[in-house]
């Protein structure tokens, strides 16, 4: 069907644009906790939009249920490994560029 | 279109390994690798190589990655600096490279069908074994039935590593000391997140181990996606809760089991007549007895797969412990 | 052109297979040493699998209606080779952490000559 091949490729241009913009906030953010934040972009956003961009392309068989699996599983975890890492440097005593420009300031 | 998939990723995997010669931060080095891992499975699903994609995720990017780390725990995150000079090494390996890709002048252009490795002893099992084997996936009938002793052979392999672990590192037995401290305490998303999730990866794991027949899996990828929910236990809720669950005792005694389970296979075949991992002889017809047969040997491996791992996660995890404890 | 699409495969294996190699020969810290030797292993079992591929052909798994498939023989000899690997890898990193215990440090230079010293 055109319309569902249409549409599927919107999708998964989408998906692939958020994951090209997550990629270079990677780089061209200036603090670890923005960058994890674009990371996560890339993990939460992109990931989804291109599932079910493939989810589109498939006839309504065993592929469709193997891939809203895999979606289900990408939406639970990859949140929670962006939560983790932020959690674990701010554990390790990782501060906000405000919080280090005003540490910085009252000595 | 494919020829492209396949440039730009292996283009991927050249940069990622220039870049591991130059890093001097370890912690680095082992997260380039588990990335190295996954790009070079996907380069296996594109060459259509699917178990050997699934094998290779999970075991180079799962297990190789946490022992690395593991590793890098005690022996420290930075390389120092390096006093030899390099020329002796870059001319050795410049010399090596050149003779090989002279080497590869004389190999059959890739993906030719009418290459030799392609003609006589492939067409046999490819029209032969849904015959003779009757399952689908053909690495499986291959692995577990024409080439049973090697796979008993490698599940050898896998069990000595694992006593070879064991009697350098040694799993140390928990003082019971109240409250399992260890583990991240304070981290409640983790805690609820971990609980949900490792029983569906317990389940896919068997799901791979059953289908394995029937698609790209089997008992070493099974055993391995099973060591990994549970090491993801021990990372979420502490070393001495997890060998509460599992303790190493009991994984000491199931790698034996497993190794014993396969040989004993092929002993049943040749206590009825046949020769050692005949599966032929196992049931009242040819096709049934390579089923019951490959079902079997492949539980046996993934029994011992399974419990060779956790066992060396143990072993590197108390080390950690010991050392943090000191 | 179509000669270096023939041969690419190989011709980037075989600077894999280098980049490992030189990491093996030349890094002073043991671990990155067995990170260089699974990259040499890895990129070996790519060059098997590029071997086995059949242009046009599909995985090695029997369907309705799909005639060429790949050759299934490498990817049983790289199944069993990737399992090998990492038990290697186990136990050569065991051995690390009782070097770091008995000599104090993995830095190769530090501690090659002082088994002399013993």
């Amino acid at each position: 069907m055109l319309v569902l091949d249409i549409l599927s490729a919107i999708l998964l241009l989408a998906g692939v644009f958020f994951g090209f913009t997550g990629a270079v906030g990677l780089f061209r953010f200036p603090d670890f906790f923005t960058r994890v934040h674009a990371a996560s972009v890339t993990d939460s956003i992109a990931s989804i939009l291109i599932l079910l961009g493939l989810l589109l392309q498939t006839q309504f068989d065993l592929n469709t249920a193997k891939l809203i699996f895999i979606l289900l599983f990408l939406m639970i975890t990859s949140p929670t490994a962006s939560h983790a890492l932020a959690k674990s440097a701010r554990h390790g005593g990782l501060l906000s560029i405000p919080e280090a420009d005003q540490k910085k300031e009252s000595p | 279109m494919a020829v492209l998939i396949d440039l730009v990723l292996m283009g991927m995997l050249a940069i990622t390994a220039l870049r591991v010669i130059f890093l001097k931060d370890l912690f680095a080095v082992v997260m380039l690798f588990s990335i190295y891992s996954f790009v070079s499975a996907l380069i296996f699903v594109s060459l259509d190589a699917v178990d050997v994609a699934f094998t290779e995720a999970a075991v180079g990017a799962g297990i190789s990655t946490v022992l690395m780390l593991g590793t890098l725990a005690l022996t420290g995150r930075k390389e120092k600096e390096s006093k030899h000079s390099s020329v002796l090494p870059l001319l050795v390996v410049t010399v090596t490279g050149a003779a090989l890709v002279y080497g590869t002048l004389d190999m059959p252009p890739f993906g030719n069908p009418e290459n030799p490795i392609h003609q006589h002893v492939a067409p046999r099992y490819i029209e032969e074994s849904p015959k003779e084997v009757g399952l689908p996936n053909m690495v499986t009938s291959v692995l577990a039935s024409y080439r049973g002793f090697d796979t008993l052979g490698e599940t050898v392999v896998v069990f000595a590593a694992m006593i070879g672990v064991l009697t350098l590192l040694g799993v140390r037995r928990n003082e019971d000391d109240g409250a399992p401290e260890s583990g991240l305490q304070s981290h409640r998303v983790l805690h609820v997140v971990a609980k949900v999730v490792i029983p569906y990866v317990i389940l896919f794991a068997l799901y791979v181990q059953f289908h394995g027949d029937f698609g790209p899996g089997g008992g070493f990828q099974a055993g391995v996606i099973a060591a990994a929910a549970m090491i993801l236990y021990a990372l979420v809720f502490g070393l001495p809760l997890a060998q509460r669950v599992i303790s190493p005792k009991f994984l000491q005694i199931l790698a034996p089991l497993g190794v014993l389970l396969y040989a004993s296979v092929g002993l049943v075949s040749m206590l009825k007549g046949g020769n050692f991992l005949d599966y032929n002889r196992l049931a009242h017809d040819p096709l049934h007895g390579q089923h019951y047969g490959i079902i079997i040997i492949e539980l046996g491996v993934g029994v011992t797969v399974f419990a060779v791992m956790l066992s060396i996660f143990y072993a590197f995890a108390s080390q950690a412990e010991r050392s943090n404890v000191q | 052109m179509s000669f270096i699409v023939d041969y690419y495969n190989y011709w980037i294996v075989v600077f894999l297979m280098m980049a490992g190699f030189y990491i093996v020969i030349s890094a002073n810290n043991l671990v990155k040493k067995i990170a260089g030797l699974n990259i040499f292993q890895t990129s070996v079992f790519m060059l098997y699998i590029s071997m086995g591929k059949v242009a046009g052909g599909t995985a090695p798994i029997v369907v309705e209606g799909v005639e060429v498939y790949s050759n299934p023989l490498p990817h049983v000899l790289i199944l069993t080779a990737i399992v090998v690997g990492v038990a290697t890898t186990a136990v050569g990193l065991a051995l690390i952490i009782r070097i770091k215990r008995a000599y104090g440090t993995v830095e190769e230079n530090e501690f090659e000559n002082s088994d002399d010293a013993i």
